[in-house]
């Protein structure tokens, strides 16, 4: 019996390593995992094709034949949401992998390497940081047009900057540590350092900073599409719908209520999962 | 090496790079206006463009020479105050901005009004208390107004003070503002909702600082000696905190430039944002790159105003 309790509590479960999430983690958790698999599986649990007009009757109300209601041309809003699930999370992933990997990336090689290349290309990220996100975003889709591919690298532009300072701070500190010294001494080569020596320890923090701006793009790219610079009409995604819909606020149509909800629940949640990280993931120098 | 650290060296190199981000951030402006496709002259001529026609406007428009040699005639007109001409309504772009600026300078102004005492008191009050109920239902509601669309917060107000309540008209901007109920009334929604974005960035950020100081060994000096909690954070925490308080304030303010600009549409508020808009739907280059630069200077100011308090309040620079 109490080699078996022993031999138990030696196992690694996620708790004794120092990864298990608190309640309001896994709640955050549970929501991400919920729209994630909206945005795979969505389209085919539509009750109707998203682009048809199913009542004759516009702005309807919560009903047993339209769940969510119907929106200013009466199409169905569940199944638009549904669909716009993909545009909203699937940019958004994109735009955040670029910018981070990007950021993540030019930041390790400026920490390894200093000198010239890590003050010209600092300074210069530093003055891309002082144009309002927004405003970027509006000015360069107004200027090459708006398609998904523009709103991908525009958004992955807006916050390269950010990630870049983020990585590079980590790096520097990481950079100082012994056994960086010793790899040196070894007579590593740069993209050694960088792979196998500096990306590991940095990891954690990095996911927990990709989480972070994860929300921030959301929010330009609803912004955005509110203006009417996002995702272009027959297609929507979240900011897109709340825009079209937006004349039925005044009596307080589902359709305008709902997308809202939509864009409100993965961030707030994204958010929530982020600040509920284990230390061990978000912070690993403690 | 000692003299590197002085403040006001730190505040003189502050505003060099924020010189440089100036002259960075308008060649940004001016080219990405410069990629849109299709020539300025043909959009504007539509039916009428014929090869000589186009070419007599782009002699006209200056459009023939090069951008580089533009954008420094741009750049030394901004400077002088010459902000071009439409190209959309022949008007100079100073005229058309000039009314729609003081609008907007208005709604930043009230809100920096309404915002700052109440974020001020709700932060220093939610570190007061902290860990109370109070504490976590301010934490609450700002984390939620954060991860919100500014949209959003907009969308929620006219629901909650429009519809449900039926205090305010919903969302069209009543020119008539003769009187002060009226007035009231119109500028309500976008004051609200601006007041939501910019405090619960300041609330969070005022709540930290204090709470940065209250863990200082001073303070808990005084609290050993036998001070009130209240006593503690007014005479020893707060003065302390000034400096990371005034930081967040202008930083938080710097919130409003985005939150206008949807804030302005969404109300449909004349000010320089809605103009913008409007300027991108209609192509209108000089007008969109001289609001894109209104916007973009009182941004920078915000945060270098923001870095250089945080300079001079730290006493371990000077």
């Amino acid at each position: 019996m109490t080699t078996r309790t022993t031999f138990l509590s030696a196992l690694p479960t996620p708790k004794r390593l120092g990864y298990s999430f608190n309640l309001t983690g896994r709640i955050g958790l549970a929501v991400i995992l919920f729209w994630a698999f909206i945005a795979i599986f969505g389209p085919l649990l539509a009750p109707y094709p998203a682009g048809e007009i199913v009542d004759w009757d516009y702005f309807g109300p919560m009903s047993d034949k339209f769940w969510l209601g119907t929106d200013y041309l009466g199409r169905d809003i569940l199944s638009r949401i549904l669909m716009g699930t993909r545009y909203t999370v699937g940019i958004s992933l994109a735009a955040v992998f670029i910018s981070v990997a990007g950021g993540v990336i030019l930041g390790m090689i400026a920490a390894v390497t200093g000198g010239w290349f890590d003050m010209v290309l600092s300074r210069l990220l530093d003055a891309f940081n002082g144009i309002p996100s927004l405003l970027f975003g509006l000015v360069t889709v107004a200027a090459v047009g708006s398609s998904i591919p523009v709103l991908v690298l525009t958004l992955a532009a807006i916050y390269l900057p950010g990630a870049y300072r983020f990585a590079r701070a980590l790096s520097v500190n990481v950079n100082t540590m012994d056994f960086i010294t010793v790899a040196r001494a070894r007579g590593e080569t740069t993209v050694y350092l960088i792979v196998r020596e500096i990306f590991p320890n940095i990891l954690g923090p990095v996911l927990a900073d990709l989480g972070v701006r994860f929300v921030f793009i959301v929010l330009v790219l609803s912004g955005l599409s509110f203006l009417g610079l996002g995702v272009q009409p027959p297609n929507a995604d979240w900011g897109a719908l709340v825009r079209e819909n937006i004349e039925g606020l005044s009596f307080g149509a589902p359709a305008v209520v709902f997308p809202s909800i939509a864009i409100a629940t993965l961030t707030i949640s994204v958010n929530l999962f982020i600040d509920n990280l284990p230390t061990k993931i978000r912070d690993r120098s403690e | 090496m000692r003299h590197k650290h002085k403040p006001w060296f730190l505040v003189s190199q502050r505003l060099g790079i924020a010189f440089l981000t100036l002259i960075i951030v308008s060649f940004a402006v001016f080219f990405a206006t410069e990629l849109l496709p299709g020539d300025v002259a043909e959009v504007l001529l539509g039916q009428a463009a014929t090869p000589e026609a186009v070419a007599a406007l782009r002699e006209s428009m200056g459009l023939d020479t090069p951008a580089l040699g533009r954008f420094i005639g741009w750049l030394l007109g901004l400077a002088q105050g010459d902000l071009g001409t439409s190209y959309v309504n022949n008007m100079t772009v100073a005229e058309l901005i000039s009314g729609r600026l003081s609008n907007s300078l208005k709604l930043a102004g009230i809100v920096t009004l309404v915002s700052v005492p109440i974020a001020l008191t709700l932060g220093i009050g939610a570190a007061m208390w902290q860990g109370s109920l109070f504490d976590r239902g301010i934490s609450i509601l700002t984390i939620s107004v954060i991860s919100v669309p500014e949209f959003m917060v907009a969308t929620l107000s006219v629901l909650i003070f429009a519809v449900w309540l039926g205090w305010l008209p919903a969302l069209s901007f009543g020119a008539d503002t003769s009187s002060f109920l009226e007035m009231l009334r119109a500028y309500a929604m976008p004051v609200i909702t601006l007041s939501f974005v910019v405090s619960a960035q300041m609330i969070r950020m005022t709540r930290a600082a204090v709470i940065e100081t209250i863990n200082t060994p001073y303070v808990e000096m005084a609290l050993l000696k036998g001070a009130l909690r209240s006593r503690m954070v007014i005479s020893h925490a707060l003065p302390n905190a000034l400096g990371p308080i005034a930081n967040a304030v202008a930083l938080s303010l710097s919130y409003l430039v985005g939150g206008v600009i949807i804030v302005e549409t969404i109300f449909n508020y004349p000010g320089v944002a809605k103009l913008m808009v409007d300027a991108v739907a209609t192509r209108d280059l000089p007008l969109i790159q001289s609001c894109a630069m209104i916007f973009c200077v009182s941004y920078l100011s915000l945060i270098t105003l923001a870095d250089m308090i945080a300079i001079l309040s730290n006493p371990r620079l000077r």
